[in-house]
């Protein structure tokens, strides 16, 4: 006789509202201030995903950073040794918070202090911290001196410039560009220059603040272009997100921003990224002209302040870059929301004082 | 005939929004009629007889300002 066979392996069970993973992230650049970083943006947007659930650890430099009393954003902070201290100073801390934190993944959000954590991204690898960042190599490649002769070598426009040790070096400079000319610092600053005069004024300052060399470059005109990208190292775009600065600060910072949808602008995007095979996010600064060309003018090697802008328009770039740290699989974005508008707004963050001890004395909060 | 381009957002209350570079305008009533009318493929002309049937303006300063809107128009780039 056929006997029915009603036993059921353990394994057909499937659970269809598994528990989500808690994933722990730490991120820095928590300095939600005038000019802010970007990692309270980033945090938000991360949040906002609903494919995991997250505690985050913020790690701050200073203790006045807004980031850290956010504690409906940030579930713990550390402090950790300003980039000068050396790669040496950050392993070891990092070593130590992860003994309490056990971090999935972590995303450093400042210029300064990506040198050191690619440096140690391998070592971190190992403890089981996935990072997800560009190369040594492009990473040296785009910085603002090589800038120009990395264009060249990878077919896209860029402001012809030209590395200067000496003031005497200026009116050569001036005589190939003519005027205005653009007098860059080494880490920061711009300065437009319509004279020998102020073109020395400016090197002279720029030198003492940032130190040699300083950059003279061509001046471009035209509309201001910020794009957010992030690729999967593969020279796979994984999102690109064109926006218009619609008011900038003193400091020529975007304070409200839309989406646009310029195909112009997207195919830029692309064609660094793979071009590059760019491991990360990023943000192309670019000037559009009159005549459509899009110069880059910048490329900074981490996602900007306005990343959040990203997730609210469709592609949640912060997140992606979670899950590919983590080795999924994700599929390039196709649309996205064009005509998003962010406003970025002043907060009065009212702490007690005893947070700001405790940060301050012991290092966490 | 000119053609409002394609991406661009108009709406009833007189809103423009060009999606490629972020640029907004605003138009008075008037303004909102025309780019409706541009919208449904309608010649200058067309426009210029319905203003004039509407409003008690001589036609001659109609199609005046409806050059002028044109070229506003072309010089913001809004025109295909």
């Amino acid at each position: 006789m056929h006997r029915r066979n009603l036993s059921i392996k353990l394994t057909d069970i499937v659970n269809e509202n598994p528990p989500k993973r808690k994933v722990v992230i730490a991120v820095t650049a928590l300095n939600a201030v005038d000019s802010p970083g970007p990692g309270v943006a980033v945090i938000r947007a991360i949040r906002e995903c609903k494919d995991f659930e997250v505690r985050i650890i913020g790690l701050a430099y200073e203790t006045l950073e807004p980031g850290i009393y956010m504690h409906d954003m940030v579930d713990k902070t550390y402090q950790i040794p300003y980039p000068s201290a050396g790669t040496d100073a950050l392993f070891a801390r990092i070593l130590h918070i992860n003994n309490t934190e056990h971090i999935d993944v972590l995303i450093p959000n400042f210029d300064a202090e990506l040198f050191n954590f690619i440096r140690i991204s391998e070592e971190l690898g190992k403890l089981g911290i996935h990072t997800f960042l560009p190369t040594q190599r492009e990473f040296e490649a785009r910085d603002k001196i090589n800038l120009f002769n990395f264009g060249k070598k990878h077919d896209l426009l860029m402001p012809a410039d030209r590395v200067v040790y000496q003031i005497s070096e200026i009116s050569k400079a001036a005589e190939k560009f003519g005027f205005p000319l653009v007098v860059k610092g080494k880490f920061y600053d711009a300065v437009i220059c319509n004279t020998i005069d102020q073109a020395e004024k400016a090197f002279y300052k720029l030198q003492a603040k940032w130190g040699l060399p300083v950059i003279i470059q061509e001046f471009i005109s035209g509309t201001e272009v910020n794009i957010a990208a992030l690729g999967d190292g593969r020279g796979n775009s994984v999102s690109i997100i064109p926006m218009r600065k619609l008011y900038i600060t003193e400091k020529g910072k975007a304070w409200a921003g839309i989406t646009i949808d310029d195909q112009l602008l997207i195919d830029q995007a692309n064609k660094f990224i793979r071009a590059t095979k760019w491991r990360g996010g990023c943000e192309l600064e670019i000037m559009l002209t009159s005549d459509r060309k899009p110069y880059i003018m910048e490329v900074n090697p981490r996602f900007p302040a306005w990343i959040y802008l990203t997730a609210s328009a469709g592609q949640n770039q912060p997140a992606s870059l979670v899950k590919l740290a983590l080795g999924q699989e994700v599929a390039p974005f196709k649309k996205f929301d064009v005509g998003k508008v962010f406003i970025r707004y002043s907060w009065d963050l009212i702490i007690d004082i005893s947070e700001f001890h405790k940060i301050s004395g012991s290092g966490e909060l | 005939m000119m053609k409002l381009k394609k991406n661009i957002a108009t709406s009833e209350a007189g809103l423009i929004f060009n999606p490629g570079t972020g640029d907004s305008f605003s138009v008075n009533n008037i303004g909102a009629e025309i780019l409706l009318f541009l919208r449904e493929n309608k010649s200058q002309n067309e426009i210029i007889g319905y203003i004039s049937s509407k409003y008690d303006v001589d036609r001659i300063q109609i199609e005046k300002d409806m050059d002028d809107f044109m070229s506003q128009l072309t010089d913001y780039n809004l025109l295909e």
